[in-house]
């Protein structure tokens, strides 16, 4: 896994707490599994500790996990660094993630990479300098008959080309939310030139 | 041809909503509750009558899957575990289901959990699909407060909790000991077998688990008969079939199909055709990355089935129909998947760690023609000792792809060589 080769650990943020917000979700989610399982819960209270603290997760902030799910700090630590959407470095505060896997490979992702790089004038695993954009690569997003496709937050853009991708980024930066899904236009995978089944015409 | 009678996702590309009014009109809820009051014993059956074969890429038949759970319950939970990690690439099916048929997955829970004496399911969906995963929570609230879902499930007297569990990124937690693993709140890292998951799975108590598409499709076999569902396909693999399909052609789509259609016709027919034409094609990986690409030669006859694609020496997988014309780089694309492999290996068994990167330097060298024509029985002789001799089938899904690269285009790897050799000898005169 890259996420654990290479990548130091956290560097220090003093401390780190979970709004009350975000204990009531906890709550809510320590609920679905048995009592004496509360590790159970480290994915998914991973993933609001990195939202809360804006994309990434500081040492402290592992440790409040490791703290309120009785677990070790080790072993918040190697989950933390196995999974690839936790980032314990800081990053910028848009994630960008573009699929270069062999499906989106073959439909033109290295126009999609050369789009990024272009219109946010970072390399792949670099955050723009003012702090709002994280371009990095991802192994498949599972939509392939929707390649290529750009992973933003917590958005799809698919059917992306050169300048669907500009485009893209380009409303991002001006502060905008593009509307996620196939920029072609088409609904959800269903062929581009219409409908082949579910026509509901028998012969 | 399937009729469209016989498709059961017929909200594939999401026209109508995902919603539970919604989902009724479909046909989904209907009768539930006397399916559940059928018993265990019989909802195996027809299961097992139906012919069944998982979904997910193994092709296990799931009513023999179903029928390994103990029988009588020792008072403690039971797990049906639902599969909803997918990240084979080249397959985008189960994302279709969760987003535009939520409701056919959830009473696929309720269904099968009754048909093996589970307590508790939980649905553990990939972290990036973050959109779905609000979908199917909303769907999954929406269950419960219709008293679908929960104690006395569908007034059955059957008490069923749901809960959805998010990932975060590691393809390995598909493998289904993984999953278990990472569901327990540790490194996604396979478990020897045995023990089986049957015996000893989740927290160690009786879990299946089994693939979001397998247990959707459940509810439509046991309300239109397991003779409905056998009678579509062929022997040994019936049933319908989504199928997905990327790469270059026409038209790229997700579709649900006829077990065993032809490959040719399900592109020609679906996707739009090859680009270029038919005869452009190069070759296709028929079942995802794990499975051995098939040149055109054999594209022009197979069949889409489980069988069919083994004899081809490729397999059905998760029927991600990656297709690649004349222009490919072919070794290139291989190359590609070798480093996906090397990335997502778990790093726990050494063959699979050390093999996968060996694989994808070699095959990156390979497509560049600069090694030595010896190395390509080298790299052969790589994929066997990774081949069968690792915890899950990563190796082997890692070692897959690139014999089939050898075995359908060494001429081509050996003219790169030649070419590279060439290159160099006049460079270097």
């Amino acid at each position: 896994m890259s996420a654990a080769s290479g990548e130091g650990m956290a560097p220090a943020v003093e401390s780190f707490a979970f709004s009350s917000e975000n204990l009531e979700k906890i709550r809510e989610i320590l609920a679905r599994y048995p009592e004496d399982r509360r590790a159970s819960a480290v994915l998914p209270v991973l993933h609001l500790a990195q939202e809360q603290h804006g994309g990434w997760l500081p040492r402290a902030a592992l440790d409040h996990v490791a703290e309120v799910l009785g677990m070790p700090r080790i072993s918040v630590y190697e989950v933390a660094t196995f999974y690839d959407m936790f980032n314990t470095e800081p990053v910028g505060r848009i994630q960008v993630r573009v699929c270069t896997t062999t499906p989106c490979w073959l439909c033109g992702s290295d126009e999609v990479v050369r789009a990024c790089k272009e219109v946010l004038g970072v390399e792949i695993g670099e955050s723009t300098p003012d702090g709002r954009f994280y371009l990095r690569e991802f192994e498949c997003l599972g939509a392939c008959a929707n390649a290529p496709v750009l992973w933003v937050d917590e958005d799809y853009y698919e059917d992306l080309d050169y300048e669907r991708t500009k485009a893209v980024l380009e409303a991002l930066k001006r502060g905008e939310r593009p509307k996620p899904g196939p920029q072609s236009g088409r609904k959800g995978s269903m062929p581009a030139g219409g409908k082949t089944t579910l026509l509901f015409e028998e012969k | 041809m399937l009729q469209d009678r016989d498709r059961v996702f017929t909200n594939l590309y999401g026209e109508q909503p995902w919603n539970l009014d919604a989902a009724r009109k479909r046909g989904d809820w209907d009768g539930t509750r006397d399916l559940i009051l059928r018993g265990r014993e019989a909802l195996v059956q027809e299961i097992k009558d139906s012919g069944l074969r998982g979904r997910g890429g193994a092709g296990f038949p799931t009513g023999l899957k179903w029928s390994f759970m103990p029988k009588k319950s020792d008072g403690g939970p039971a797990y049906l575990v639902v599969n909803a990690d997918e990240s084979e690439p080249g397959t985008c099916k189960d994302r279709e289901i969760i987003r535009n048929e939520p409701h056919k997955l959830i009473e696929g829970c309720v269904l099968a959990s009754a048909a093996m004496g589970c307590t508790h399911c939980y649905i553990y969906i990939r972290g990036e699909f973050v959109r779905e995963a609000q979908i199917l929570q909303a769907a999954i609230e929406e269950a419960y407060a219709a008293g679908l879902v929960g104690r006395n499930a569908c007034k059955s007297g059957y008490d069923l909790e749901i809960h959805l569990h998010r990932g975060a990124g590691a393809y390995i937690c598909g493998e289904e000991t993984g999953l278990l693993e990472s569901l327990e709140g540790k490194k996604g890292q396979p478990r020897l077998k045995p023990p089986f998951p049957a015996a000893v799975g989740l927290y160690g108590r009786p879990t299946t688990v089994n693939n979001v598409e397998t247990i959707a499709v459940v509810p439509a076999i046991l309300r239109r008969g397991a003779a409905w569902f056998a009678g579509l396909g062929r022997q040994n693999n019936t049933g319908t079939k989504i199928f997905c399909i990327s790469g270059h052609v026409n038209q790229p789509c997700t579709v649900e199909e006829e077990m065993g259609i032809p490959l040719k016709t399900l592109i020609e027919k679906h996707a739009g055709g090859v680009r270029g034409g038919w005869d452009n094609l190069l070759a296709i990986i028929p079942g995802g990355s794990s499975v051995p690409l098939i040149p055109k030669s054999v594209c022009e006859a197979v069949r889409m089935d489980f069988d069919s694609l083994r004899e081809a020496q490729s397999g059905l997988g998760t029927a991600g129909v990656i297709v690649m014309d004349r222009s490919t780089d072919i070794v290139r694309a291989i190359a590609r998947l070798s480093k996906f492999y090397m990335h997502e290996s778990c790093g726990q068994c050494t063959p699979c760690r050390e093999g996968t990167g060996w694989l994808w330097r070699m095959v990156t060298r390979l497509a560049e023609g600069d090694a030595e024509s010896e190395e390509i029985d080298l790299v052969w002789d790589v994929t066997k000792q990774i081949e069968g001799h690792t915890i899950c089938a990563l190796g082997d899904a890692a070692a897959w792809p690139v014999q089939g690269l050898i075995r359908h285009f060494r001429d081509e790897l050996e003219r790169r060589i030649a070419a590279k050799r060439k290159g160099g000898d006049r460079a270097a005169a």
